[in-house]
């Protein structure tokens, strides 16, 4: 991996236009989820006022020190996943920080901010957070099984663990995509992938009609402020590695904001569908649907 | 007081020994202090201007007036349009919407709630009763006066109002915020003895800290 002083600022710049990008998006899918309930939805500047009103609050109390790291690292997470991915394909601005192990460092990240938060929570003490970091973790743990089958399979068709190189693979039209050339994989992915993008049928854990609310019971002003900030950028984040693995990349920005929207749509439009599932049925319905998609991918390969 | 609240030798799955004052151990007992604008007026301009657009209500409801506030999360009322969303925990709420009337039985769930929420935080009274008792005046088990045991920022009158009458309260509290006027948790710090007398005065059974977030 060669280096270049250059590539923190262009990385700083990718990750101010995702974080944007992220506010807004997230903000029109929570508009598009109103609308099939026959609401008008929030406006959509609502992700600002809010992330500016958490960080604006005046007062803020802590239970100790994993509990100011717990957001740090979720955040740490986000950004970590971002900056080590190729954002666009081919761009020297917007290739980050990636090199040639990244995406077992991207499987890496991808849990970190869940490990890191469990700690947090359970730091702060209350009953319903260390329920909803329990059920969090058994949860995510089963739905990344099957993302990580069809990781292995996508570095075994490829013969390499470098995310540019399985984008550069898959470029020369669309039949190129692992969409195409390895479906198993991408349907194991994308089962998985309904799973951590805390939506409905999965999300259960920090839904905030939920009684518990989950592992951010406790956390208030700048701490949930950090976390909202996370919010917009993690699925982001995700979206980034699932469009280079296995829908081709994006050569630019435009190509980039339309893919992440419509893979977004994916969970959003399952969401709006499906009623909430209990976290046992979850584990169950990932392990009984999703992995065997992932089992038949690595053997076909 | 409770007999779970006294103090107490707890022993340790590894076997040390340690006592256990949970009124001391389990709470801070740390009166609130006034927090005043921390930044510049242009800032805090900002921040008033984000407070106001985005009301966190906890879903917290003490008497009838709750099935007021559900149907504002409808689509016939929709109130997520107006920056409003409710939070299960006071950790985030910035709004405690007092849902008509107040037992004090309930009132002191309602101190601990509002005290666990933080700075700047709004209550706004919904319904007579939380003015003046209203068909519950000569009751023994409620309070009449919201505002002699927590500082209000608005009331909405009627028994009940509608969720329309709430809605626009919500809309004149935004006004409030962001002309910076709502500043009820320093009035509540500045008067606080005042305040923590109004309440033991009507509970009886005060086995809490005075002051528990």
């Amino acid at each position: 991996m060669q280096f270049d002083w250059m590539q923190i600022p262009y990385s700083l710049l990718t990750l101010f236009i995702v974080l944007n990008y992220g506010m807004l998006l997230n903000a029109l899918i929570a508009k598009i989820a109103a609308r099939v309930g026959r609401r008008h939805g929030i406006p959509i500047w609502q992700n600002y006022a809010d992330l500016l009103k958490n960080y604006g609050i005046r007062s803020s109390i802590t239970h100790g020190v994993m509990f100011y790291l717990g957001p740090v690292f979720r955040l740490a997470g986000g950004v970590g996943l971002l900056l080590f991915v190729p954002t666009i394909f081919g761009s020297e601005m917007f290739s980050n920080l990636s090199f040639a192990g990244d995406l077992i460092l991207a499987l890496y990240f991808v849990f970190f901010g869940t490990l890191g938060m469990a700690l947090g929570a359970g730091e702060s003490g209350h009953p319903h957070a260390a329920i909803g970091v329990s059920r969090g973790l058994s949860q995510v743990t089963t739905a990344e099984l099957p993302f990580a089958l069809a990781v292995f399979a996508v570095a075994l068709q490829y013969q390499t663990l470098s995310v540019t190189d399985i984008v550069a693979a898959q470029q020369g039209g669309f039949l190129n995509w692992t969409l195409f050339t390895n479906p198993f994989a991408v349907a194991a992915a994308m089962l998985g992938f309904l799973g951590s993008m805390m939506r409905p049928p999965f999300d259960v854990v920090l839904a905030p009609q939920e009684i518990p609310i989950g592992p951010p019971t406790e956390y208030h002003s700048s701490y949930l402020a950090l976390m909202q900030t996370n919010r917009m950028i993690f699925p982001i984040a995700k979206i980034v590695v699932y469009m280079n693995l296995f829908f081709g990349g994006a050569a630019s920005w435009p190509v980039f904001f339309i893919k992440v929207f419509f893979i977004y749509m994916v969970s959003v439009l399952v969401g709006v569908v499906f009623p909430r599932f209990h976290v046992e049925q979850s584990v169950r319905w990932f392990l009984v649907w999703a992995v065997p998609f992932g089992i038949i991918a690595v053997l076909m390969v | 007081m409770k007999p779970e609240l006294e103090k107490r030798i707890v022993k340790g799955p590894d076997g040390f020994e340690f006592e256990v004052d949970p009124i001391r151990d389990y709470f801070c007992e740390t009166p609130p202090t006034v927090m005043t604008a921390a930044y510049s007026a242009i800032i805090e301009k900002l921040f008033n201007w984000a407070r106001a657009e985005s009301i966190w209500i906890l879903g917290f409801g003490t008497g009838c007036g709750a099935i007021e506030m559900r149907p504002l999360m409808t689509p016939r009322f929709d109130a997520y349009r107006y920056g409003v969303q409710w939070r299960p925990t006071p950790r985030q709420s910035n709004l405690f919407i007092i849902s008509g009337y107040l037992s004090v039985k309930t009132l002191k769930r309602v101190i601990r709630s509002y005290e666990q929420m933080q700075n700047p935080k709004y209550v706004v009274g919904l319904g007579s009763c939380t003015i003046n008792g209203g068909m519950y005046w000569d009751s023994y088990n409620t309070i009449k006066r919201l505002d002699d045991y927590l500082p209000v920022d608005l009331y909405i009158a009627g028994c009940m109002p509608r969720p329309e009458a709430l809605l626009a309260g919500i809309v004149e509290l935004k006004k409030i915020i962001r002309a910076g006027k709502a500043e009820g948790a320093n009035i509540y710090a500045e008067k606080f003895e005042w305040y923590k007398a109004n309440q033991k005065r009507v509970i009886h059974d005060w086995d809490m800290p005075d002051y528990n977030w």
